[in-house]
């Protein structure tokens, strides 16, 4: 099997995935995948051209609810694991100048 | 019998009874904590003052008959993806060190509710992503039996604690083995449910469509008076189903005449080693001497279930983990430039490298040009795998597999090939696919002194019937008598 993963699409994944990889992870990352992926290539052998994909077992409908409030105010709690807040918000680094 | 060595059934039966007060079964439990914990390492917390204090209430709320279930009293473990409030929840990462839930899982508010006593989080892989517990942040946790040896994963702090008596039954969760497996290494029984039985509400998802929590006890009463417990239709789970009965201890019958047995060729074929075959065999003579039918048959597409289960799994994870950001809880890396570079420094340093790599393959799988070579494909191969197990399900009652190829390997062994490790899921993954319930119970012992797994499958909403069985093979005793014979640790009949 041809190597599928690049080095273009370590990059891109770690994009995607939101992962900021070392040299060394990036290089360990792409023979993993590349592993990983070769074995996955046995499904191929599969042929599935008439079989539906199955998300889930059992039919799944939306469960809906009124729009209600049931919980009782829990920001102080919620905000208590912040790692930072400020003036009862989350607070992030300066997103738009 | 000395009080630690108990059922939780049998304990709650003393409780209840005054023969035994709540505070002696909950100190009992740190007794054996203080003296096995530090070498083994089943828990990442601990709560003794609370679990103290609890027990005063509960005792309160048995003398005055307000409590009267089942396992009123009785000290549980929680597996550390379950939501506890105000208890320290890390899922056993870094990423979330100090996170304290402002709300608790419905399967534990289940167990409180009827009085059940929480005395610690249990260790278990990182985000539940491993097959030994070895990936967690906190350390390893050892196998009770032997401690060079692993306990299995990722439930393998529930699984270790409830051999060695660190407490009298936990909660575990099972997306591809995860209770059946550790359960099997560390001798003890444990049964995941028909997905949608129990709540997923409250449990850090790792792969929704094939998460489940379970039980795990010292024997098949236990996890059928537990499962009776946990399981209950839930709001808050749009994909819990609401079941026309939930008594699940009307199973613990031992007759198994005329119950149709399958045993998959293709379970018992190379891969597989000679002991345990031989053991897991066994079980089937034993049904078979109580009147059951056993007959082989081929399950086929066996050698699919892995590569689909981690495409699965792995897409499912890497949208799960997004929410890990290190803006709402958890851990923030120290230094950053803007927002972007927060988020990726902070996921980086805070998730350890399995659970990145399963991220990252994921993230590969559902992205723009290869979704249909491999997470499509993956779903079709899971119907197909599904329709496997129907027709099956249509000619026996229940099909009798090992649990894993092995007994449990020797630490840092199988961290060093991931492929190999992944492949030791073999008999348990297809069972999440298909959504099936199943039960792992001891039934016998390796020479090198380690206990085997049996796993019994059943149909979606059978739950009874594995329960059946297994409370049939059970009654044989057969493993009780080994383990008397060879020497080995935990519940003694």
């Amino acid at each position: 099997m041809a190597d599928k993963i690049t080095d273009e699409m370590i990059e891109y994944v770690g994009i995607l995935a939101k992962l900021q990889l070392s040299e060394f992870e990036k290089e360990k990352a792409k023979n993993d995948m590349n592993q990983m992926l070769s074995y996955i290539d046995k499904l191929k052998e599969l042929d599935t051209r008439n079989v539906e994909p199955m998300s889930h077992i059992f039919p799944v409908t939306n469960v809906f609810r009124e729009d209600k409030v049931e919980n009782e105010n829990q920001k102080d709690a919620i905000l208590l694991n912040a790692p930072k807040k400020k003036s009862g918000c989350f607070q992030v680094p300066k997103t738009i100048d | 019998m000395e009080l630690i060595k108990e059922t939780a059934v049998e304990l709650g039966k003393k409780i209840k009874c005054h023969e035994v007060s709540v505070k002696e079964a909950v100190e009992a439990c740190f007794k054996q904590i203080e003296q096995r914990e530090k070498s083994l390492n089943c828990y990442v917390s601990i709560q003794k003052e609370e679990a103290l204090k609890n027990a005063e209430v509960i005792q309160k709320g048995i003398d005055c008959g307000k409590l009267t279930g089942a396992l009123a009293g009785v000290p549980v473990a929680i597996k550390d993806n379950l939501c506890i409030k105000g208890m320290e929840t890390t899922c056993s990462s870094k990423i979330l060190q100090g996170f304290y839930p402002a709300y608790t899982a419905t399967a534990v508010e289940n167990l409180i509710k009827e009085g059940a006593i929480v005395i610690g989080k249990t260790n278990m892989d990182e985000f539940a992503m491993g097959s030994t517990t070895e990936t967690s942040y906190y350390g390893a946790t050892k196998n009770p039996w032997n401690e060079e040896h692993v306990p299995g994963g990722s439930s393998g702090g529930s699984c270790a604690a409830v051999a060695a008596e660190e407490c009298f039954f936990s909660l575990g969760s099972d997306t591809g083995g995860s209770i059946r497996q550790p359960s099997s290494f560390c001798g003890v029984t444990g049964l995941k449910p028909t997905y949608g039985t129990v709540s997923r509400y409250g449990l850090i998802a790792y792969a929704s469509s094939l998460d489940q929590i379970g039980p795990i006890g010292k024997d098949v009463t236990d996890c059928a008076t537990i499962l009776e417990m946990i399981a209950s239709y839930d709001r808050k789970d749009s994909t819990s189903i609401k079941r026309n009965a939930y008594d699940f201890t009307s199973a613990l019958v031992d007759d198994v005449k005329g119950m149709k047995v399958g045993i998959p060729k293709d379970y018992f074929a190379n891969g597989l080693e000679d002991e345990v075959r031989e053991k897991v065999l066994n079980v089937a003579k034993e049904l078979e001497k109580k009147g059951a039918v056993i007959e082989e048959f081929e399950l086929s597409l066996i050698d699919y279930a892995i590569p689909a289960y981690y495409v699965i799994a792995c897409a499912e994870a890497s949208s799960n983990l997004a929410r890990f950001d290190g803006v709402k809880y958890g851990y923030r890396a120290k230094e950053f430039e803007g927002l972007h570079e927060m988020y990726k420094k902070t996921r980086s340093e805070g998730f350890g490298s399995e659970v990145k790599r399963r991220i990252m393959l994921g993230s590969f799988a559902l992205s723009s040009g290869y979704y249909d070579a491999y997470y499509l494909k993956a779903l079709k191969t899971k119907a197909l795998i599904k329709e496997a197990f129907d027709k099956a399900f249509a000619k026996y009652d229940i099909i009798l597999a090992p649990a894993a190829p092995t007994t449990a390997p020797k630490l840092s062994e199988s961290l060093v090939d991931p492929i190999k490790m992944y492949l030791g899921d073999i008999y348990t993954v297809s069972v999440n696919l298909a959504g099936l319930p199943a039960v792992c119970l001891p039934c016998g012992i390796d020479k090198k002194g380690l206990p085997i797994g049996v796993q019994m499958i059943g149909n979606c909403f059978h739950e009874h019937t594995i329960i059946r069985a297994a409370y049939s093979f059970e009654q044989t005793k057969t493993f009780y008598q080994e383990k008397e014979l060879k020497g080995g640790i935990g519940h003694a009949v």
